[in-house]
């Protein structure tokens, strides 16, 4: 079971390769990628650099193309398949069937991962996307653990799933909660409640957070305030106010590590691109740790202590779940 | 430009539904779509029940889709849509790749529904070669957006073979999660959810704390807070789309559709109060201009 560290910048992939990764991800500095936002991501010049330092290391680099193409500069998306190629990296990671039908076209053998923005669930839709050669699927977060473990019984594609980081509730690539507010989406922008629509205010009320002007959450002082990602915005539903759909929180699935490596999930996908290279850094150590110590003894296997604290100290609001693996999230 | 009737996005009882369906057959609507896409749980109709309401419409002269469900978690789900892409009398409308997968095996000629994120030409051409007979646009896509896409099917040679249709009218479906929100409103588990979408048979709303209309849950999908009305945008549709979408949350929808239909003929602007229709103008969905 392969662990899989996001790499926003060089630094980010540094630390990653540095603390064991075996594979990091990264994207292009344009829209070709759902992490487009100011400051992160690599040029050519460094993604040159980031291929090299990783593959020396016996790390493995993909890269991720998973936004849509727009019809009138699809180009920019077949340039970035091409870029992947040319650089030699290992994986490209797509979502669209254009980009995916020109990297299964012009580079059969560069290997192909689904982006778990093409949110595909289930056995049909993944023999859907095999006539591209993909060769491993990344699950949306919406499954159950027991709903993962059949599919991983169903199929024989290789399975990869988030295993910590920010939490998406709905499946991805098929939400448009972003664009109703703000115009801008993962699809079309490559990012959710993108940071130039974010707005704080100090009110009588406490303190405020809006994007595009509208009232996402309003904080009390020993309130911890997080980003006002829409979808964990505290919302009124008649006369009840209350995170109507999601709270503030990171998805942690240490606890799971046993079962799915029973299951054969071939990767465990840590996100969080947009973050430091110090939570790369730490984030990476952690799991580490726990992959090497469930590998060692995977009957005897406890969560640490001090990985869930690490882990915890870096999450949303400071709060972990293990979102829709469980169905009492449901 | 003709009409469609969507599917019925909400949980309605079961005679509600057979009466919406006896004004559907006596509308002027040209094509309908029937079925579950949003849960799976939703069982006041079965399979054999939307097929025979597809019948009668059928002898109606309507042209009958019938919807396939959204998001696919449970194998039994997998199982329920080999059922309706196997149906052996409609066409079905794909609202998940797996679907396309089923009905190209089955060579069945398909729509590709909006949920299947169909953003570019190439895409079109890709679904066209496996047996798409129409698409229709992504909620989040604008005109201009539309423009480019059907310029890049001239460039490719499709655009002749290419049919669309745009959700003109009615709450529009914004996100699918394995979380059921109304379930959670209610406080209970998804597993003991007791079917309460039934009671709300327009949604929940979701609104900030300010009051300001957001979204309105609908079980495991959230819709826009503000029914979406292109209706004054019609003649900006010619000739790019072939069929606009009628979305039902009440009979009203029967209303619009009549106005719908007027506008098409007299091109007079109806004022509009509360309405959005933002994503058409390239602007945040929820705006209206």
């Amino acid at each position: 079971m392969e662990l899989l560290s996001p790499a926003g910048s060089l630094p980010a992939l540094k630390a990653a390769v540095d603390e064991g990764a075996d594979a990091i991800y990264m994207g292009l500095k344009n829209d070709t990628n759902a992490r487009h936002f100011a400051g992160l991501n690599f040029t050519d010049k460094t993604m040159t650099q980031g291929v090299n330092y990783a593959q020396d290391k016996n790390c493995r680099v993909h890269v991720a193309v998973n936004t849509f193409a727009h019809p009138d500069r699809s180009h920019a998306w077949f340039d970035a398949v091409k870029k992947t190629h040319d650089m030699g990296a290992d994986v490209l990671i797509a979502s669209n069937i254009a980009v995916l039908e020109y990297a299964a076209t012009h580079y059969p053998e560069l290997e192909l991962h689904l982006s778990v923005q093409a949110a595909a669930t289930n056995v049909a839709a993944i023999n859907f996307f095999k006539q591209f050669g993909v060769s491993r699927v990344v699950l949306p977060r919406v499954l159950s653990y027991q709903q993962v473990a059949n599919l991983a019984q169903d199929t024989d594609i290789e399975l990869e799933v988030f295993a910590f980081g920010s939490l998406c509730i709905m499946a991805e690539g098929r939400c448009y909660l972003s664009s109703y507010m703000t115009g801008e989406s993962p699809n079309t922008v490559g990012a959710c409640s993108p940071a130039k629509f974010v707005r704080w205010e100090e009110t009588d009320k406490g303190l405020e957070s809006r994007l595009n002007d509208v009232l996402i959450d309003r904080f009390a002082e020993d309130e911890n305030a997080g980003y006002p990602t829409l979808c964990k915005g505290r919302f009124n539903v008649e006369g009840d106010i209350s995170h109507a759909l999601e709270e503030p929180t990171s998805l942690n699935t240490l606890s799971l590590l046993p079962q799915l490596n029973n299951i054969g999930i071939s990767a465990l996908k840590i996100e969080g691109r947009q973050r430091s290279p110090a939570y790369t850094r730490q984030v990476t150590r952690t799991w580490r740790s726990a992959i090497d110590a469930m590998k060692k003894n995977p009957t005897e296997f406890q969560v640490q202590q001090e990985w869930n604290k690490c882990l915890s100290a870096l999450s949303e609001g400071s709060q972990t779940t293990l979102g829709a693996y469980e169905r009492t999230w449901q | 430009m003709e009409f469609s009737m969507g599917n019925l996005q909400f949980y309605w009882e079961k005679d509600t539904v057979l009466d919406f369906y006896q004004k559907v057959a006596d509308s002027n609507v040209e094509h309908v779509y029937l079925g579950e896409s949003v849960c799976s749980k939703r069982r006041e109709l079965r399979l054999d029940d939307w097929l025979e309401i597809g019948r009668e419409l059928s002898k109606k002269g309507k042209s009958v889709v019938l919807s396939s469900l959204a998001l696919l978690e449970a194998k039994s789900e997998l199982a329920t849509l080999k059922k309706v892409c196997l149906n052996g009398e409609l066409k079905v409308e794909a609202n998940d790749f797996g679907a396309v997968e089923l009905l190209t095996e089955a060579k069945v000629p398909f729509v590709a529904g909006a949920a299947l994120n169909i953003y570019n030409q190439h895409d079109l051409k890709v679904l066209l070669d496996r047996g798409m007979q129409r698409w229709v646009v992504p909620v989040e896509l604008s005109r201009d957006w539309l423009v480019k896409i059907m310029a890049g099917c001239e460039e490719l040679g499709i655009r002749e073979k290419i049919e669309t249709e745009v959700y003109g009218y009615g709450y529009l479906p914004l996100a699918y999660s394995a979380r059921c929100f109304t379930a959670r409103s209610e406080d209970r588990p998804k597993d003991q959810c007791g079917l309460c979408c039934i009671k709300y048979p327009d949604g929940r709303k979701i609104d900030s704390q300010e009051g300001l209309e957001l979204f309105r849950m609908n079980g495991i999908q959230t819709m826009s807070g503000s029914i979406q009305n292109l209706i004054n945008d019609l003649p900006s549709m010619a000739g790019l789309v072939d069929i606009v979408r009628m979305s039902p949350h009440s009979l009203e929808v029967f209303d619009w559709l009549d106005k719908f239909q007027q506008a098409l003929d007299d091109n007079q602007r109806i004022p509009l109060q509360g309405y959005c229709n933002g994503y058409w103008h390239k602007i945040e969905g929820m705006k209206a201009i």
